[in-house]
């Protein structure tokens, strides 16, 4: 969970335009948000390393894996192993430990956990956002959460996921 | 849209291989037939792409999942390529749109399919189907795994 204000889980693909220009207006809103991972790896090629990559990033703290979030969306041409080390570096990640996590069983299973909780409640393109238990599409979702709201305050701080 | 308990009618189309394949090729096992308006388009693109996510899953379960539309072979090749996606695609291509129409799929007034799902059982029985409301809407994979699990 990251921010305050109106909730929504959000089914994401870390390789997905329409993920990063929803990541864009979220940051822009109040809102407090839960992230799943639903990557689609036949459209998004990388979106599974990138997952695993936030996924290894939230194994070292909390606040890292928002910001690894923050880091891909804001650029989705840098998604090769290079970039993702250079990315986890500049976020003071233990670079070893990021490797190895990266590519575990357990972060496999994270992702993929997430992935099926999506399937199972009828998640079919991202993002997809969730709020009162109703799914809301991904050009209503920034509209959904800002409704009643000025667009105003900046980007909140990393809290617990 | 075809009911459950119907006799599946039996097909031969060419895959994007030009194979020749039939309803009949999967007596025995259960298949799901994935009826969809057309390769490349942006709807179908997602549907497919979740689809090919979890066609592993479906088929530990036992069962096949076949994609059909009026698209041609060669169009079929290029779009599996584009996405990755494993499942063979059938072309419903000539006489346009008679198999799917057969099914109930088929939308003669636009010239396509709408998305529908089919699953046929091992006895060649449609077990379960279910047309999308628009075609904007694509069914859920939890649709499929739902329908299995009955």
């Amino acid at each position: 969970m990251r921010g305050e204000g109106s909730e929504a889980i959000l089914y994401v693909d870390l390789g997905c335009p329409h993920c990063a220009a929803t990541w864009h207006a979220l940051s822009r809103l109040d809102a407090r948000l839960c992230v799943r991972h639903f990557p689609i790896a036949s459209k998004h090629r990388r979106a599974p390393a990138l997952h695993a990559a936030a996924e290894a990033a939230a194994a070292q703290a909390e606040a890292a894996f928002w910001s690894m979030l923050d880091s891909i969306y804001a650029d989705l041409g840098r998604q090769d192993d290079p970039h993702l080390w250079q990315r986890a570096t500049s976020l003071g990640l233990d670079l070893e430990r990021f490797e190895s996590d990266r590519r575990s069983d357990r972060i496999a299973a994270r992702v993929r956990r997430d992935f099926a909780s999506g399937l199972r409640a009828g998640v079919v393109a991202t993002p997809t956002a969730f709020m009162g238990g109703r799914a809301v599409a991904a050009a209503n979702i920034a509209a959904e959460l800002s409704r009643d709201r000025r667009e105003t305050r900046p980007p909140p701080k990393a809290a617990g996921r | 849209m075809i009911e459950p308990g119907t006799k599946a009618p039996d097909f031969t189309l060419r895959d994007q291989d030009l194979s020749k394949v039939s309803l009949s090729d999967y007596e025995g096992r259960r298949v799901v037939l994935v009826f969809y308006p057309g390769d490349f388009s942006p709807v179908c693109s997602d549907q497919l792409s979740v689809y090919q996510e979890v066609l592993g899953e479906i088929e530990s379960r036992g069962a096949s999942l076949v994609g059909i539309s009026v698209d041609g072979v060669f169009c079929h090749r290029a779009f599996r390529e584009q996405l990755g996606l494993e499942m063979p695609l059938l072309a419903d291509f000539h006489p346009k749109g008679k198999v799917s129409d057969a099914y109930g799929a088929y939308q003669p007034e636009k010239g396509f399919n709408n998305r529908s799902l089919v699953l046929v059982g091992p006895d060649g029985t449609v077990e379960w189907s279910h047309a999308a409301p628009s075609e904007t809407e694509i069914p859920g994979a939890n649709l499929i795994f739902d329908a299995l699990d009955r």
